[in-house]
């Protein structure tokens, strides 16, 4: 039937890598490349802008302060006469990487216990049994007993502001992953009794690779989701644990420190509020962006319509 | 119809049994089983097509992918190509699987709809061959070609492809590893009338070139007898007749198989009009709680007492007919 064509003409395309056909679909998104193109944006303005801002974060010049926006402070300054413009800069740094490493850490987590619960049958009563509990768990205090253990060993260890970060990641991703673990469990085991698994049975297919091949792609859609749920959710739980004086240092800014420290000038000064606030919900909204893309690149069935 | 003693048999079942353990209570105590293939033997030879028929529900899917491993049978042998398959450890069983394969119902379901056909296609050559991506690319064409696949396809995804054409993806794949044995598994169920055809006429065809050994499965009598060379008829997990198709088909002996040949549809109006048919009363017993004796006792046209409380043994009529039925025991 087909065979003359494809003796004559052996011109068929040669199969052609997936993440380019991923590329391809990604570009159509408009929402996610403006986006991408925004994220990428604040990644510069956080990282590469104090090389050209050179303002300290942390001067205090108290005769500027509580200004408005001017040309010396863009941002304005706050009630001690830091550089509001500097210290969103910094806070940023400390934000993004505590966001993004905090819901990598979650997702990590939740993903192989939910795969791994739904996979396999044998472990699925003792993961879900834990993620019940981790559920259950009341967060403070726990977050409470944490720190306590932990802060200093890991000053110690690692020197105040890496110690702390590493904390508070740690705090972060180890009481958020239960969602996940949930949502992927379910998907898992409703994709275990389709056709195409008991076909890689049926080939030989041992279940590590299983798993790899045929289980994760098609669970990749929620994971995505609560990915980019996940670091808006970081950054402002990490905004609520530095509130509390359980995070950094109260003089070391954090996009979420930001925002509380304005609240008490709101009425005088409502740009404070306003530069973190656009910061923190412009920023999730360009990941929940990409994601969103990403996930619609991602399926093959979605992809070229 | 031909001498069976001098073929070679490929497979052996002997004693098949595969229950489905119901747990009920608070305790999940172990109350019951669903008995979805009961005591089931058969042989297929070298280079023939065992066709497995009946009706929705009686356990041939089930026997199918028994035979093939993909659930652990509670009792029995299962031999392939001389190797007792039924206690293997998935492992040992791994390096089993190129020789046997299976086309699914479903070609929807059966092809991961996150892959593309070469890499589904592939899938069995990367996990049973070292060969390079270039090699593995060369023999992915190949299948292509011999299943009737455009080479321009590679690129593509399950979803864009029509049913018939996503089971020849189906077939090139079960036949990457050049098997010997293959279970397909109501593989033309799915599909409507002309593409079956096509898709029946092409296993055939692959038969001839490759020496091919088909369990086929199916509840559509017509296509069975186009393609078996022998038919087992399953009744409530039990084979009640296994026959050369010609004898099957000309002088069924079990009265199921009477039952199920006279519901065949007739093409001739005529003919239509005056079929004798054998409508069956009754529903088809609970598979876990089959009726005491014979299964198909609660429904026989010509049930004896001794049917309800014996179950007729399994047994060889006639040379190359076996029939489970008190009325050719005595």
């Amino acid at each position: 039937m087909t065979d003359l064509t494809t003796l004559e003409a052996e011109t068929y395309q040669k199969p052609r890598n997936q993440w380019w056909d991923v590329w391809d679909q990604f570009k159509t998104h408009k929402g996610a490349l403006i986006g991408a193109a925004f994220f990428i944006f604040v990644l510069i303005f956080v990282f590469l802008g104090p090389i050209f801002w050179t303002l300290d974060a942390q001067y205090i010049d108290i005769r500027a302060r509580s200004q408005g926006p001017s040309w010396a402070h863009p941002m304005g300054t706050d009630q001690l006469g830091r550089d509001t413009l500097s210290r969103i800069m910094v806070g940023g740094q400390t934000s993004l990487l505590v966001g993004l490493t905090a819901m990598l850490l979650a997702l990590i987590v939740g993903t192989l216990v939910g795969v791994l619960a739904g996979y396999f049958k044998r472990l699925d009563g003792i993961l879900m049994r834990l993620t019940d509990l981790f559920l259950a768990l009341p967060l403070l205090p726990l977050l409470l007993v944490i720190i306590m253990l932990f802060r200093d060993t890991l000053r110690a260890q690692f020197g105040p502001e890496k110690g702390i970060f590493i904390l508070i990641v740690f705090v972060i991703g180890i009481t958020s992953w239960m969602q996940t673990a949930r949502i992927v469990r379910g998907d898992v085991l409703a994709l275990k009794e389709r056709e195409f698994v008991l076909a890689a049975r049926s080939i030989g297919t041992p279940p590590y690779r299983m798993i790899t091949r045929h289980v994760l792609p098609n669970v990749l859609s929620p994971i995505m989701v609560s990915a980019t749920l996940g670091i808006a959710n970081a950054i402002i739980t990490e905004s609520a644990l530095s509130f509390l004086g359980l995070g950094f240092p109260s003089d070391f800014p954090t996009w979420g420190r930001l925002l509380f420290d304005g609240t008490d000038w709101l009425q005088r000064n409502p740009e404070r509020v306003i530069w973190p606030g656009l910061a923190i919900s412009l920023t999730v909204l360009s990941v929940n962006y990409i994601g969103d893309g990403l996930r619609d690149a991602l399926d093959p069935r979605i992809r070229g319509r | 119809m031909f001498d069976t003693s001098q073929r070679k048999k490929l497979v052996s079942v002997k004693g098949l049994k595969m229950y489905f353990p119901i747990h009920t209570g608070l305790m999940r105590r172990h109350t019951g089983d669903v008995k979805a293939v009961d005591d089931v033997s058969f042989d297929i030879y070298e280079g023939e097509t065992l066709g497995l028929v009946g009706e929705s529900g009686c356990g041939k899917s089930t026997c199918g992918r028994a035979v093939l491993r993909l659930y652990d049978p509670t009792a029995g042998t299962i031999e392939v190509d001389s190797t007792d398959i039924s206690t293997m450890s998935q492992g040992d069983l791994r390096k089993m699987r190129p020789v046997m394969q299976m086309v699914f119902q479903d070609p929807q379901a059966s092809l991961n709809p996150r892959m593309s056909v070469a890499d589904i296609i592939g899938e069995p050559l990367r996990e049973h061959t070292r060969k390079s991506k270039a090699e593995r690319l060369d023999r992915i064409y190949e299948l292509m070609d011999a299943v009737g696949l455009n080479r321009d396809f590679a690129n593509r995804y399950p979803h864009e492809f029509s049913g018939g054409q996503r089971q020849r993806i189906g077939i090139a794949r079960a036949l990457a590893l050049n098997p010997k044995f293959i279970v397909c598994d109501e593989p033309i169920a799915a599909l409507d009338v002309s593409i079956q055809a096509q898709v029946v006429n092409l296993l055939e065809d692959l038969q001839g070139e490759l020496g091919l050994t088909y369990l086929f499965i199916s509840h559509d009598l017509s296509m069975v007898r186009h393609i078996a060379d022998r038919v087992a008829v399953m009744y409530l997990g039990k084979v009640v007749e296994l026959a050369p198709r010609e004898g099957l088909y000309a002088d069924p002996k079990h009265p199921y198989t009477v039952a199920l040949l006279s519901a065949v549809p007739e093409p001739d109006p005529a003919a239509h009009d005056e079929a004798n048919r054998i409508i069956l009363q009754g529903d088809v017993p609970s598979p876990s709680n089959p009726p005491q004796g014979c299964n198909f006792c609660t429904r026989c046209p010509r049930v004896m007492d001794i049917c309800k409380q014996q179950d007729p043994e399994f047994r060889e009529i006639e040379p190359g007919r076996f029939v489970a039925c008190h009325l050719y025991n005595q």
